[in-house]
């Protein structure tokens, strides 16, 4: 890892270590867990090159599980949120093995489908309290920490995150994830070079509906609910946008994407009401016609244009 | 009273009715989604959305300017339609060279925007839209009774399905069509203009969809939501069915809106999921799609 990269992670963890001090914690606990969402959506769709449609639903599953194991098993913190994390990391095997049969625009519209039929049954299923969720979910204690404490939540919150962006990084720079690349770019070829691409493809979409779990989880734990929302597919919507405009298949990208979007919803939930639907779209629209690359990846080309005309 | 199963007959045929119109509905959607897939190579996610605006316009027309549902059958698929080819030349042309996912992508954030828009302008809550008076009312059968307008929902979609699979297959334009399917470059050369036939076929297929849901009107709440749940229980008809082939995603449509229609009786709870849970098992045993072929 080179120097500068070390650098950018050492200010971006001591400012997130300060950021309780000005700005309100919840919103960068909310922040954080769509960062991590996003960047688990981005070891699919940016490293691996397949469009998942209908990740909400692993954020939503594990949101619920979690829930449910602390409120109504009463279980220790650590282990609702092992739990919920686990629930997701399964759903992801079973929805995964199903929609690697098929490749690209069919494999987008799979994996909406499938979550579309798992959203269905949590509207139905009894635990999940239907249109209302699943609310008063106890955060208990963690360590001998009270995590009632917004601020104490707030560090575990960031460890989590700062634990799962630290594994994303090293996935995509093991072998592994340099074998995930090839499948991107150019899958038969991976294919002829002896590569079980079924199975790469498999771990990538387990590992990914894992951490997307983990999200999950820890959103429930910070908002002490989970409701529907979480699996709709306007949340498996979201979090494309959130890593098409910070710029997928970069390290960054999904943070700064999750971000700018969470805190444009917050701003703007007062002031325009459904208008908000609407600017998303067109955030979407924008993006996809001419602003492909994203925030970061745009950054980094105009950063080597500049370095390439001083030579 | 007859039973089948310990079902009354009457019901089983009710639902076998609704099931029919339900799937009708999956037909025409599915369709226009595989015309245009055909030629344009994206998935249009906008479709859902513009099936909506054909149901709202067709209110509108009839709130605000009088016009009743006959002419809305005409006018509001044909400003869809419109629609649909100001949004293939303002964008959808851009993305032909990339990959087909920002195809995907670009028609996603176009359906929040279509949806977001109406729900500003409306609210969530649907419109009652009223039947007309030609269909209001039912036959009897003798042994049920059929609504007219649930009838003529069927035959009114299957004749535009037969008349899209006429259009394509069996007359001199559909041919243009085909070959520029197979190969855009080739047909160019021959003096064929193909810009123009993508232009055409992307709002043909909108059109369908807005079509579609002026049908769909009278027979539900006319309101901003109802088009995007259906489209991913379509999308889910597509895959079962594959894109390959003009009747069959007719008959996929159909069968799978009987199926649903026969949950309904025998196992309401799996009723909204069973399309999905076909579609698990059609992956597992056929990932093509019943009709379509491995590429």
């Amino acid at each position: 890892m080179s120097r500068r990269v070390s650098i950018a992670y050492l200010v971006g963890l001591g400012l997130l270590l300060l950021a309780p001090m000005f700005i309100y914690p919840i919103l960068v606990m909310k922040v954080l867990c769509f960062a991590l969402f996003a960047c688990a959506f981005n070891l699919l769709l940016g490293y691996t090159g397949l469009l998942s449609f209908g990740h909400a639903v692993f954020l939503g599953s594990a949101a619920y599980v979690t829930g449910h194991a602390l409120k109504v098993w009463e279980l220790p913190t650590l282990l609702g949120l092992l739990a919920g994390t686990g629930a997701a990391t399964l759903l992801g095997w079973v929805i995964g093995s199903l929609a690697i049969r098929r490749q690209g625009i069919y494999f987008a519209m799979v994996t909406l489908a499938l979550a579309q039929m798992v959203f269905f049954f949590f509207l139905q299923a009894p635990f999940t309290g239907g249109e209302d969720g699943l609310q008063g979910v106890p955060r208990g204690t963690l360590f001998g920490l009270d995590l009632a404490d917004d601020i104490k939540l707030y560090y575990l919150v960031l460890a989590i995150f700062a634990g799962a962006f630290w594994l994303i990084q090293r996935t995509i720079h093991s072998p592994f994830g340099q074998i995930l690349k090839a499948i991107r770019e150019n899958e038969p070829r991976a294919i002829s070079l002896g590569y079980d691409v079924a199975q790469y493809k498999l771990l990538a979409f387990v590992l990914s509906a894992g951490l997307a779990g983990l999200a999950g989880a820890t959103k429930t734990l910070v908002f002490k609910f989970a409701t529907l929302t979480d699996a709709h597919w306007h949340t498996s919507g979201e979090v494309v946008l959130m890593t098409l405009l910070g710029g997928m298949g970069t390290v960054f990208g999904p943070v700064v994407g999750a971000t700018v979007i969470v805190t444009l919803q917050n701003e703007l939930a007062d002031k325009v009401g459904s208008l908000v639907t609407v600017i998303m779209g067109a955030i979407f629209v924008i993006c996809v016609l001419a602003f492909r690359r994203g925030i970061v990846g745009e950054s980094i080309a105009l950063y080597q244009r500049m370095i390439g005309q001083k030579r | 009273m007859t039973e089948i199963f310990g079902i009354p007959l009457q019901a089983l045929l009710g639902q076998l009715m609704l099931g029919l119109v339900n799937g009708s509905f999956y037909a025409m959607l599915s369709l226009g989604l595989a015309v245009i897939f055909g030629m344009l190579n994206i998935i249009n996610f906008a479709h859902g959305a513009l099936y909506m605006t054909g149901a709202m316009l067709a209110w509108i027309f009839l709130e605000y300017l009088g016009v009743g549902y006959w002419w809305s059958l005409l006018l509001a698929p044909v400003c869809v339609g419109l629609i649909g080819i100001a949004i293939e030349r303002l964008m959808l042309q851009w993305l032909y060279k990339l990959d087909h996912l920002y195809g995907l992508l670009l028609t996603f954030g176009l359906a929040l925007m279509i949806e977001g828009l109406f729900r500003d302008l409306y609210g969530v809550a649907g419109q009652p839209y009223s039947i007309p008076e030609e269909l209001s009312g039912a036959f009897n059968l003798g042994f049920m009774f059929l609504p007219k307008y649930r009838a003529w929902i069927v035959v009114a979609s299957l004749s535009v399905c037969l008349l899209t699979w006429y259009l394509i297959e069996r007359t001199r334009l559909g041919a243009y069509l085909r070959a520029a399917t197979e190969n855009p470059r080739l047909t160019q050369a021959f003096g064929i203009n193909v810009p123009l036939m993508v232009m055409l076929t992307y709002g043909f297929g909108v059109g369908l969809a807005g079509f579609a849901g002026v049908l769909a009107a009278p027979a539900s709440q006319v309101g901003p939501l109802m088009g995007s749940n259906l489209i991913i229980v379509v999308f889910a008809v597509v895959v079962i069915g594959g894109m390959g082939s003009i009747l069959g995603s007719v008959v996929t449509g159909l069968g799978l809106g009987i199926i649903e229609g026969m949950t309904k009786v025998f196992w309401p709870e799996a009723s909204a999921t069973v399309v999905f849970m076909i579609m698990a098992v059609v992956l597992m045993i056929r990932p093509a799609g019943l009709f379509g072929r491995e590429k």
